[in-house]
């Protein structure tokens, strides 16, 4: 009885669990021991896929180390392609010899700064709409004026910046660029089309359902063939139009199709009755949508959306063929260079980690989001 | 107790809110409403109750508009409700509507829930939105929840949110549309208890349910639908007391039995 008493009384001073719900669990589920026996080896078709993932580990960590980091060439005094070639290892060196041109393509070398500057710029941009407090009005502001600068500073021209053509534009600059104005116009336009497609006018709702099935239709490098070779073809002879122009559009087209459709998929998972709450209390139509529906219909559309937006910064890469100098492409020009041919992997690895980075920031920016945005009224 | 509630209402004047005249409505072939006429007073209170599907839900439907009428007229506090959506909005400002399943915005917090309407519809400075929703919400019991989510409050709870929602654009007219019927036992007094508050203030209210003890205590008049069709109406008492045909002797039998 005193025990009893003195354990309720323990209880409640340390604010603890009951009795009951403080048995210890059996030892052979606790350390490190019985988290590898419960989780790696808890029966015999387990234990032989355990052996052989760490066979296959064996087999496999162990080169490709030495090839990335001990047998690899670091660029230094005296090295040369010649040493990489000698060596077996990773030529990083070539990576430090071409970086600028992977990274800025053909844009004049003085000069480079510039797109230094304008990518800081784009992620600075990006890194502040992240934050929710600053969605208000003015970010679009600061966006267009963003816009200015990155124009000012690609093109120059002016301020006595020297003029450089948009032919000469490349490497990551040029991706950050398509990639940020596609989606920055895209999304709006995908969200009209969504909300055309449905529409209770017949013209409207024809009309954006012929656009995004024809669109969707067709692969985008199509898309952009018929962007870069076909659209010319329409314009009155003495009227062009840029190519990076109609690269872009190809891109503005194709992204908010496939766009629409996540919308449309958020905006029928609305119920009924926040239309008929809204209505009912007299909102107009775009009051309805701007103020209810579609802040319910994104916020429940971010994963498929960041999925489409990583999908179309990756795609961008497919310029290459119209013959614009990408992230991508430059990389692959960078591989022209005689003395320094075959280092492939190299470069595609450092490519496919500039392109990773920017797409796993993106990817664990919108799960966070999603939290932000479900916090408070998760039922 | 009823009777004082009686005695402390405003009797219903002559003027007319809501005017329906042989209102039809079809869904597809089925004829929902088969010429539904109907006047009610200002300060009126009504009770529509009857079997489901017997078309009550969608006669206070059309009553705002949700549902659109084919053939008839309805003319609300003067305006005729046509395809004319400046008549549509007019009439939606002044007609306040509760939704079975409440029908709150989920992301918004319940205060905003209130002042939206206001700000947007009405133009109302934000201040003053916020001040209007905190009085309705104090009328409606919940003052303290106004920062939480309605994902957060009890049935009962958002239900109360809905109607101040309503009152925060200081509707001519309130619907109701089967308000208790999706909330747990315990919960459903706290909102009956609003609104029988509304009803002695005076409000016009139409009001599809099958609480028979709220019908008693509030109504002016009770009405029977089935099949699309007015059955019966009368005052409560009678019409509790002296149901005039069979249907409404069965329904009455079958709502009261249990």
């Amino acid at each position: 009885m005193a025990d009893n008493l003195s354990i309720q009384g323990h209880a409640t001073v340390s604010d603890s669990p009951s009795p009951a719900e403080m048995v210890k669990p059996p030892a052979l589920a606790l350390g490190p021991l019985g988290w590898v026996r419960a989780n790696l080896f808890n029966n015999w078709f387990n234990s032989i896929l355990t052996i052989l993932i760490l066979w296959l580990a064996y087999k496999v960590i162990p080169p490709l180390l030495d090839w990335l980091v001990f047998n690899s060439v670091l660029p230094g005094e005296g090295v040369t392609n010649q040493t990489c070639r000698a060596s077996g290892g990773a030529c990083w060196a070539f990576i430090h010899e071409k970086y600028r041109l992977i990274l800025f393509g053909l844009y004049p070398y003085e000069e480079q700064w510039r797109p230094i500057l304008v990518v800081l710029l784009i992620i600075g941009l990006l890194g502040l709409s992240c934050n929710r407090n600053f969605w208000r009005p003015w970010l679009l502001g600061v966006w267009a004026a963003g816009g200015i600068v990155v124009a000012t500073l690609m093109w120059g021209g002016i301020l006595g910046l020297p003029f450089v053509p948009n032919t000469l534009w490349g490497g990551l600059p040029l991706t950050l660029i398509l990639s940020v104005v596609g989606l920055v116009v895209a999304f709006p336009l995908s969200i009209m089309l969504a909300l055309g497609r449905r529409s209770d006018l017949p013209i409207v709702k024809s009309l954006c359902v012929t656009y995004i099935e024809l669109i969707r239709g067709v692969p985008l490098i199509t898309v952009l063939f018929m962007a870069s070779v076909m659209f010319p073809l329409f314009l009155p002879t003495g009227v062009t139009i840029d190519k990076l122009l109609r690269a872009q559009i190809g891109l503005i087209l194709f992204a908010s199709a496939y766009l629409a459709e996540v919308i449309r998929g958020g905006l029928q998972a609305i119920p009924k009755g926040q239309y008929e709450a809204a209505d009912s209390l007299g909102l107009s139509y775009w009051q309805k949508t701007g103020k209810i529906i579609l802040p319910q219909a994104l916020s429940i559309t971010i994963p498929p959306l960041v999925n489409t937006f990583i999908g179309f910064f990756k795609d961008t890469s497919l310029v290459i063929i119209i013959g614009l100098f990408d992230l991508m492409s430059a990389s692959k020009a960078a591989l022209t260079d005689p003395a320094w041919r075959g280092f492939y992997k190299e470069s595609y690895m450092f490519v496919a980690f500039i392109y990773f980075i920017f797409c796993f920031f993106m990817s664990k920016y919108s799960q966070w989001l999603e939290v932000q945005l479900h916090r408070g009224h998760k039922r | 107790m009823s009777d004082t509630n009686r005695t402390v209402a405003p009797r219903p004047g002559d003027e007319v809110a809501i005017e329906l005249s042989d209102v039809h409505k079809w869904y597809g072939e089925f004829h929902v409403l088969k010429g539904i006429n109907l006047s009610v007073a200002r300060g009126e209170r009504i009770v529509i109750c009857g079997p489901s599907g017997s078309g009550k839900s969608t006669l206070i439907r059309c009553i705002n508009r949700l549902e659109e009428h084919q053939r008839g007229k309805i003319v609300v506090d003067g305006v005729e409700l046509t395809n004319n959506l400046k008549n549509i909005d007019a009439v939606r400002r002044d007609v306040g509507m509760v939704f079975q399943h409440f029908n709150l915005f989920p992301h918004l917090t319940v205060l905003e829930n209130c002042t939206l309407a206001p700000i947007w519809v009405r133009k109302m400075p934000k201040a003053q939105a916020e001040e209007i929703a905190m009085k309705y919400l104090k009328r409606v019991r919940i003052p303290d929840q106004a920062n939480k989510y309605p994902g957060q409050l009890s049935g009962g709870q958002q239900q109360r949110v809905a109607i101040a929602r309503s009152l925060c654009m200081s509707p001519k007219v309130m619907l109701f549309d089967e308000p208790t019927s999706a909330l747990d036992p315990e919960m459903i007094k706290e909102v009956l208890d609003v609104m029988i508050g509304l009803a002695n203030e005076g409000m016009t209210m139409i009001c599809v349910t099958h609480e028979m003890g709220f019908a008693r205590t509030v109504a002016n008049r009770v009405i029977f639908m089935d099949r699309g069709e007015i059955v019966e109406q009368n005052e409560p008492l009678e019409f509790f007391n002296n149901p005039q045909s069979e249907r409404t002797k069965l329904f009455l039998s079958q709502i009261l039995a249990h």
